[in-house]
């Protein structure tokens, strides 16, 4: 048992010590990544808005994390709904099949999106990764979304109606707002997913890079370096501030259904 | 004058499984209507037919006159009191209890004062402003009610509204229910399991069983004359005996351990054939002498096999002559009358009119 436990602690060691020293040399004073540390600076920070080509990727980044949450959430509520509400033929291989990039290989999914967009002649650009993105974002989506609308009392509903409400006002002022935090919960991860995506995006970016495309092309110059921590150090804080967000959001929605939590992503 | 609700050969069947099978019932103006049978009889399929959350496979429906159709749950003149009460929790209990007026052309303020009203009626009043996820059961009940009345239905449906609260609180609530039906006159259907219940608030119960109606009676001639051996059993506790009718036309019976009798017509409701039968016989309507207590109607000997003391009642099982199934009986317990012991033997006295005759 002991053993065991030594294990499991030096497992998260090695899982997050990585992630602890991006912020510890995005501070340090030095062009080279190694310790001893020299001297704290915020200098990389200052540097940051200074190079164009990053502001660009960050802006394409943005644009593209933003479409994709808004058409991954909309498509996860679409499907969350139709599987809480309604028995269809072959509703279990549907559901299945859109779970499936849950656990496909991103690299399959990359290049099988390339080489079908290409074939179609279709250049490559902010929509062709938005493309992407939406198609591994959904999963998440429903996944959250589907617990939300599963524990939503169907008499809920029907009681609304039963007082003269048609079905879409229904939708609109019983629904809804119950599973809006999980909307906003699922909106929150997929923007997270999408901005910090790196293989779909690699491969159908083009000639506007997203961030991560960006920051891995600096990889190549040992003096971005530090620039690429101290960004990497704004992308790791940010992430946490949107996961927290969304899982407050999250037990929010279960709070209010006076539901019991029975776990989520976090 | 015509009924209220009108159901007429009205069947459902889902797949393979024929959930109603040719319900045909009137139910009048101002009545407190149950329904009532074991989970999977129907009884909240029909409800919930009548309510518009389900079409019948074929059959009509016809409320106040009108053939229901085609005519969605919005659209019709009932309200309804969940199981769960659904009562909206984001909403506070006053906008709960509004939501139905939200489409009505009332100014606000007349709007506020009809769900003050409402809230008073079922005495909430001052409890508008609270949050919904914060009422007691009894509290959320009281608003699901608030919320189906404001809208003056003509018939208010209410499914299993008790199930959930506790004893102390459900008897109350039963005959607040019964206080508030009279006080509005409109038609309260009732559905539920609950055999003691549907007896103490309905004007009238229709008992159902696997889709269909067994009996349709006011809860005393359900009760005495149960139409079924399965109906008498499901309506409180009644002992069986086996029982040979000699004469269908007089109804003379030789019933196992009481002895050869003479019944009325009216003690077998669902008429007499020669031959094998049963008899019922309910637990208070027979009763056990003590000890130098003279005999009194036709009286047979038996002996106390078990017994359960209520308090102000005692259950025995007594097992008497030819009969293999001891048969119970409950005494009330006055002063004076003491609590027999089990494996004391005793004297069971009783009345032929209390015998209810089943051919099935």
């Amino acid at each position: 048992m002991k053993s065991l436990r030594f294990y499991a602690i030096l497992y998260l060691i090695f899982l997050y010590a990585p992630i602890a020293l991006l912020p510890v040399f995005a501070f340090n004073d030095a062009t080279i990544i190694a310790f001893p540390l020299t001297g704290f600076t915020t200098q990389w920070f200052t540097e940051l808005p200074q190079i164009p080509a990053l502001i660009d990727s960050v802006k394409n980044s943005l644009y593209i994390a933003v479409i994709t949450a808004l058409l991954s959430t909309l498509l996860g509520i679409c499907a969350s709904r139709a599987a809480a509400k309604y028995t269809f033929p072959l509703k279990k291989p549907i559901m299945g099949f859109i779970m499936v990039p849950l656990v496909l290989p991103e690299i399959i999914v990359a290049v099988s999106l390339l080489v079908i967009l290409l074939q179609l002649g279709l250049s490559l650009g902010a929509w062709t990764v938005i493309m992407g993105h939406v198609l591994i974002c959904t999963p998440f989506c429903i996944a959250i979304l589907n617990s939300a609308f599963q524990n939503l009392d169907p008499s809920l509903e029907e009681a609304a109606i039963d007082l003269g409400e048609s079905t879409w006002s229904t939708f609109r002022l019983i629904t809804l707002p119950l599973v809006s935090p999980a909307i906003i919960s699922a909106l929150l991860i997929s923007f997270t997913i999408s901005l910090d995506e790196f293989i779909i995006a690699f491969f159908l970016t083009g000639t506007e890079p997203t961030l991560p495309v960006y920051l891995w092309s600096q990889l190549r110059f040992p003096a971005r370096i530090p620039v690429v921590m101290a960004l990497g150090t704004i992308l790791v804080a940010g992430s946490v501030v949107l996961l927290i967000i969304a899982e407050i959001m999250r037990r929010r929605g279960l709070r209010r259904a006076g539901l019991k939590d029975s776990g989520g992503f976090l | 004058m015509t009924a209220l609700i009108d159901l007429k050969n009205i069947n459902k069947y889902y797949a393979d499984y024929h959930a109603l099978r040719d319900v045909s019932l009137e139910i009048a103006q101002g009545e407190f209507f149950s329904l009532l049978g074991p989970s999977g009889c129907g009884k909240t399929t029909l409800l919930r037919t009548i309510a518009g959350f389900e079409a019948p496979s074929d059959g009509t429906l016809h409320i106040a006159g009108v053939d229901m159709n085609g005519v969605p749950a919005n659209a019709r003149p009932t309200n309804m009191v969940f199981q769960s009460y659904a009562i909206f929790p984001h909403l506070s209990v006053s906008e709960n209890v509004g939501f139905g007026l939200r489409k009505s052309a009332l100014s606000a303020s007349d709007k506020m004062n009809s769900v003050e009203q409402a809230l008073e009626m079922v005495g909430l009043d001052g409890f508008g402003g609270r949050a919904a996820h914060a009422l007691s059961g009894g509290q959320r009940q009281r608003v699901a009610l608030a919320r189906a009345l404001i809208l003056k239905p003509k018939v208010l449906l209410l499914d299993e509204p008790l199930s959930a609260l506790d004893k102390k609180l459900r008897e109350q609530m039963q005959s607040e229910l019964r206080r508030l039906q009279r006080q509005v006159g409109i038609t309260f259907i009732l559905v539920t399991h609950d055999q003691e219940e549907a007896l103490i608030m309905s004007d009238r119960v229709a008992v159902m069983f696997d889709g269909e109606i067994a009996q349709l009676a006011d809860p005393q001639t359900l009760y005495k004359r149960p139409v079924s051996s399965k109906v008498g059993d499901f309506i409180g506790v009644m002992n069986f005996l086996p029982a040979t009718v000699d004469n269908a036309q007089k109804i003379t019976l030789d019933v196992a351990g009481l002895g050869p009798v003479t019944i009325d017509p009216e003690q077998a409701p669902s008429g007499a054939q020669t031959g094998a039968a049963q008899i019922g016989i309910r637990p208070e309507m027979m009763s056990l002498l003590f000890d130098g207590e003279p005999d009194r109607g036709q009286m047979t000997h038996a002996t106390i096999k078990d017994r359960a003391y209520y308090g102000d009642m005692t259950y025995y099982d007594v097992s008497i002559k030819d009969v293999a199934q001891p048969i119970t009986i409950s005494m009330k317990n006055i002063i004076g009358r003491p609590v027999l012991e089990i494996g004391q033997a005793t004297r069971v006295s009783w009345d032929a009119r209390s015998l209810v005759l089943f051919s099935d």
